[in-house]
């Protein structure tokens, strides 16, 4: 008789799609692409937040090519790591980033002026 | 002229392209033709549209002779050919005005008037704009756009840059300077402090567009309300994260906190380390 206030059970999951858009490693996070003035009109640029999978010194490699500058991979205590790459490369490289299929247009912000 | 354009190739380099191009003075003597007096409106279409044919094979032209120097140059010439068409509307429109003025020289100008041709989403548009200015200028779509004065910025030594008018940005933008200024930091990577008179100075060197462009994102981000664009808003912290309050539409949203991010070790290390 009291079968009403029972419960349920369904296959419905209403947390489904939270998890699976966390689990699409990292949806949310952006790549971050910045420039830093250096002494007089030097500047670097660091690509931050790239996917963990990605090998960085192979990315490091192709870029370093591709743009004629020279680069390292910086380990950080907070951020992982973190691309770093001599002059102000940012345009260059949220274009690569997103030709070679690595993220998306949307997930690349690019700071700076 | 094909024959022309495999010609040496060094010497094409050599001579400017302007002297070999042979399709220039076909330009001038289709615009002489157009030049003419010509009292038939449908003349003058017909030879724009001639032009236009012209003007296509010119571009298509410098295509191949571009090809030839380098494969890399097809943007320009890619370019061109929107120029070209560029160049092409905006002399169609010209022509367009100038018989709207010699047919009807009354006062409602409409392009239209005495021929009896389609009208173009343009000008109707244009049209439905003067109408709603003339009758309630209220409704028009070009709301009061908020307007800030530009920044000014001037250059303390070599290496330091002074914000000259960053509180009163701030003020019209009703954000704590405190706020605005961890942001401009944040997004150009150095370190900056406020000085005495409330100025902000910013190590590294910033021309004042770098500035603008910064604080357009900051606006964009951190001031306009998203539903309805107004800049009337209000930041509140609501247990450690930022909320936007619109005061316009009472709509409310929340903001992406201000991170440094990452911030490379530049200038000298010391020797220690």
């Amino acid at each position: 008789m009291s079968e009403l206030n029972v419960q349920i059970p369904t296959t419905f999951d209403p947390f489904a799609d939270a998890n699976a858009e966390d689990s699409g490693a990292g949806a949310k996070e952006y790549v971050h692409v910045r420039t830093q003035q250096r002494n007089g009109r030097k500047s670097l640029t660091t690509v931050q937040g790239l996917k963990k999978e990605f090998s960085y010194s192979k990315i490091l490699k192709d870029v370093k090519k591709e743009f004629c500058c020279n680069g390292t991979v910086v380990q950080d205590p907070e951020l992982g790591q973190v691309i770093q790459l001599q002059g102000d490369q940012r345009k260059n490289v949220a274009n690569f980033l997103v030709q070679a299929g690595i993220v998306k247009k949307d997930r690349i912000k690019i700071h700076g002026f | 002229m094909a024959d022309d354009a495999q010609v040496d190739l060094k010497e094409e380099v050599a001579e400017a392209v302007a002297p070999f191009d042979p399709s220039k003075k076909k330009k001038k003597k289709k615009k002489v033709v157009i030049e003419e007096p010509t009292d038939e409106v449908e003349n003058v279409s017909e030879k724009i549209e001639n032009l236009s044919v012209s003007e296509s094979l010119e571009s298509t032209f410098g295509d191949k002779k571009k090809k030839k120097k380098k494969p890399v140059v097809t943007d320009f010439s890619n370019d061109d050919i929107l120029d070209a068409g560029e160049r092409l509307e905006g002399g169609e429109i010209d022509e367009e005005n100038e018989e709207g003025k010699g047919i009807s020289l009354g006062t409602p100008q409409l392009p239209w008037e005495g021929t009896d041709r389609d009208y173009k989403y343009e000008e109707i548009l244009y049209r439905v704009f003067n109408i709603l200015r003339e009758n309630n200028p209220d409704l028009t779509g070009d709301r009061r756009r908020t307007v800030m004065r530009p920044p000014q910025v001037l250059r303390e030594g070599t290496k330091k840059t002074v914000f000259v008018n960053f509180m009163d940005l701030c003020k019209t933008m009703h954000r704590q300077p405190e706020h605005v200024m961890t942001f401009l930091l944040a997004e150009m990577g150095t370190s900056g402090s406020l000085d005495g008179q409330q100025r902000l100075v910013v190590k590294g060197r910033f021309a004042p567009k770098n500035f603008e462009g910064i604080l357009r994102r900051y606006i964009n981000e951190y001031v306009i309300c998203n539903g309805c664009k107004s800049p009337d808003t209000i930041l509140i912290k609501e247990n450690r994260l930022f909320f936007l309050r619109c005061e316009q539409c009472g709509s409310s949203r929340s903001v992406a906190p201000i991170k440094a991010g990452f911030v490379a070790r530049v200038g000298r290390r010391k020797p220690g380390t």
